[in-house]
């Protein structure tokens, strides 16, 4: 028979467990892309043309190339560099990085909106780089970027099946081993097909809903 | 670093050919489903939505893993080349096709008035005058797509295509220098992006 | 010339949302009729000219071009939706000019004024760029015939989209505040040529202005609309210079002012 109900019954457990990988490194993943890519982000607005150029450079070449060669270059090159890391790791890794590299461009455009005179209002009070950034121009770039900054967290959930070429366990490989154990590969690959699409539908729902808030207040 | 140029350029030729042939899937078919999704007759719309949606919302790996190995037990016999420029394609179709609805959309709605006061037809009017007005719009957005698809097809290493991801592989397997050949093949992607990236601001000026 | 009446009205409805803009037109129009329409904004005569033109549907009433309807047609002796033929063959009798003149900015001038007559009425690509050169040429623009929109000034783009809807040789024509969006010193200009194409009697004309003495000198006869509806009907002189009611004379009076 093509699809086999209760086969895929007997196995959604499993795919839950890997579920929960998945997520994992999507979180993890993300913690690492906000807080780099805010860095990346000030490092690209930064007084010196050197360490500007060379951010900008670092986020375009991040960008433009595969995630995946980017995931076996850390899972690969690190441990010659001395740095071991578990499959997880190296590919919650690799994902915040790369993602990285986007959320800076969405920030940065954030922080652009901000009007210089907020800049200037804050000088004017004397208040110090770091406590204007803090305190006056984030909590006004941030609020019209979160949409943006929620569909990444999409992408990179749907980008996470890359880590089973590293043997991380989540929903692919998982789905993978059960298809070899069993021979039947349909069931689990259908399941998880729908269990992303299913997934990133809600998430996509959430990210509006929460523009939509967003821009209440604005 | 002599022993590696030459099975990796053969590699990238391979990814090349991927990206080509999947870009010319992905056009007509993001055209397709754009305009689809823009028809008054929801027997074009909903066929449209589900398939964009259907390639949007899940993982392209997965996509890849599903064509490959579920379809032929539908009897639908694919190599891996073929999948892999199928998935490739019809997952750029979908985000082209959002392109292309955004586009259309932007055209603004007097140029379809003006068009009805002079008694063009449904098709005329899409295919003279909004049209040619949507496509300088689409360029950039679809240019950022490109780079895309040259990036997705990595993924199809996965299954054995040897293209410049699998050769990379190979080599590494082989000679374990994973800095260079890794960094090497990272360049060639960043330079195959650049040639996109000049090849689609040339298309803008014209 | 069939008989009757070229554009029939009959309780036309039409609301934006909540908000109705025609609440009940009954309104003839004879073959070759020059009439002008006046009113405050918001009154419903653009709305009027949109429905005429098939841009929008009504929510209740008929429209009819030459005794059809554009949205319905008879079969079988009955009245059922009409199909695009329908449509376009009743609203290629209707031509109109916008307030933005609308040009296509991809097409040069003589491109604007080609297209409909080769993809519409077929005319082969030599027969109707001479016809295009021609129409341009009575608006003036016949050295402008290759230059794009873009290039052109508001008074010319206007003119350009005159020499566009004649092209298509309408048998109704509608003027939507067509100088309104034009500086001031272009205006007379364009009113030029409509008084022009009206003295040549080949069309019914209906012209949505605010220019009074221009209403007066060129038309048959007179909308005054207010509100959604037609308040008053008739000649010029009557109605611009002796209205029956005080609300129209308040108004013909305010737009004098300000001239």
């Amino acid at each position: 028979m093509i699809f086999d109900l209760s086969y895929a019954w007997r196995i959604a457990p499993r795919l839950v467990e890997a579920l929960g990988v998945t997520l994992q490194a999507t979180v993890l993943g993300m913690a690492i892309a906000l807080t780099l890519g805010l860095a990346l982000a000030l490092a690209r607005r930064s007084r010196f043309r050197a360490l500007a150029w060379a951010t900008a450079f670092f986020v375009e070449f991040v960008r433009s190339t595969p995630l995946l060669v980017q995931i076996f270059f850390l899972f690969y090159v690190l441990p010659e560099a001395g740095v071991r890391l578990s499959p997880l790791a190296a590919g919650v890794s690799a994902l915040g990085i790369h993602y990285a590299a986007y959320c800076s461009e969405v920030y940065r455009a954030g922080l652009e909106s901000v009007p210089q005179a907020q800049w200037e209002a804050a000088a004017a009070l004397n208040l110090g780089r770091w406590r204007t950034l803090a305190a006056v121009v984030l909590p006004q770039a941030l609020p019209p970027i979160v949409p943006a900054l929620g569909n990444y967290l999409v992408a990179m959930f749907k980008d996470t099946p890359l880590l089973s070429a590293i043997t991380v366990v989540e929903l692919l490989q998982t789905a993978k081993l059960l298809g070899a154990q069993s021979f039947r590969y349909v069931e689990p690959l259908t399941l998880v097909g729908l269990l992303f699409l299913a997934l990133s539908l809600a998430a996509a729902a959430l990210v509006r809903l929460a523009e939509r808030k967003l821009r209440v207040h604005a | 670093m002599q022993g590696f140029v030459a099975p990796l350029l053969h590699g990238l030729g391979v990814t090349l050919e991927l990206t080509v042939a999947a870009a010319a899937l992905a056009v007509p078919v993001a055209l397709a489903a754009g305009l689809a999704r823009l028809a008054p007759t929801r027997w074009l719309r909903w066929p449209a939505a589900v398939y964009v949606e259907l390639f949007r919302g899940t993982s392209a790996l997965v996509q890849l893993f599903w064509f490959y190995f579920v379809l032929p037990l539908f009897g639908v016999p694919l190599g891996a080349f073929t999948a892999g420029v199928l998935v490739l394609g019809l997952n750029a179709g979908a985000y082209g096709s959002e392109v292309v609805r955004g586009a259309v959309q932007a055209v603004p709605r007097a140029q379809r008035e003006a068009a009805a006061a002079l008694n063009l037809s449904r098709a005329q009017t899409l295919r003279r005058i909004v049209l040619p007005q949507a496509l300088p719009a689409m360029l950039p957005p679809a240019g950022n797509l490109a780079i895309e698809l040259l990036k997705n097809t990595a993924l199809v290493s996965l299954i054995t295509i040897t293209e410049l991801t699998f050769a990379a592989q190979v080599l590494r397997a082989e000679t374990l220098r994973s800095a260079e050949i890794f960094s090497l093949v990272l360049v060639l992607y960043f330079a195959a992006a650049l040639a996109i990236t000049a090849g689609v601001r040339l298309l803008e000026r014209r | 010339m069939t008989a009757g009446p070229v554009v029939r009205l009959r309780e036309l409805h039409k609301s934006y949302g909540a908000l109705p803009v025609l609440r009940g037109i009954d309104l003839d129009i004879p073959h070759g009729e020059i009439v002008s329409v006046i009113g405050p904004s918001g009154s419903g005569k653009s709305t009027l000219l949109r429905l005429l033109m098939t841009l929008e549907r009504p929510d209740a009433g008929r429209v009819e071009i030459e005794g059809e309807s554009p949205w319905t047609q008879r079969r079988g002796g009955q009245e059922v939706p009409a199909d695009e033929r329908h449509l376009r063959r009743v609203r290629g009798k209707v031509g109109m000019v916008f307030q933005h003149f609308n040009l296509f900015p991809h097409m040069t001038a003589l491109g604007n004024v080609m297209e409909a007559p080769v993809h519409v009425l077929g005319l082969a690509r030599e027969a109707a760029r001479e016809q295009a050169l021609g129409h341009l040429a009575s608006v003036g623009l016949a050295d402008k015939a290759h230059a794009r929109p873009a290039e052109l000034s508001g008074g010319q783009k206007q003119r350009v989209a005159i020499a566009r809807a004649l092209a298509m040789q309408p048998k109704v024509m509608l003027f939507d505040e067509i100088t309104s969006a034009l500086d001031p010193e272009l205006v007379g200009g364009i009113l030029q040529l409509v008084r022009a194409l009206a003295e040549k009697r080949t069309m019914t004309l209906v012209i949505v202005t605010h220019h009074m003495a221009f209403a007066e000198s060129v038309s048959d006869r007179v909308l005054f609309f207010d509100q959604g509806v037609i308040v008053e009907d008739g000649p010029p002189q009557a109605i611009l210079r002796n209205p029956r009611l005080e609300r129209t004379r308040r108004f013909v009076e305010a737009v004098l002012e300000t001239r």
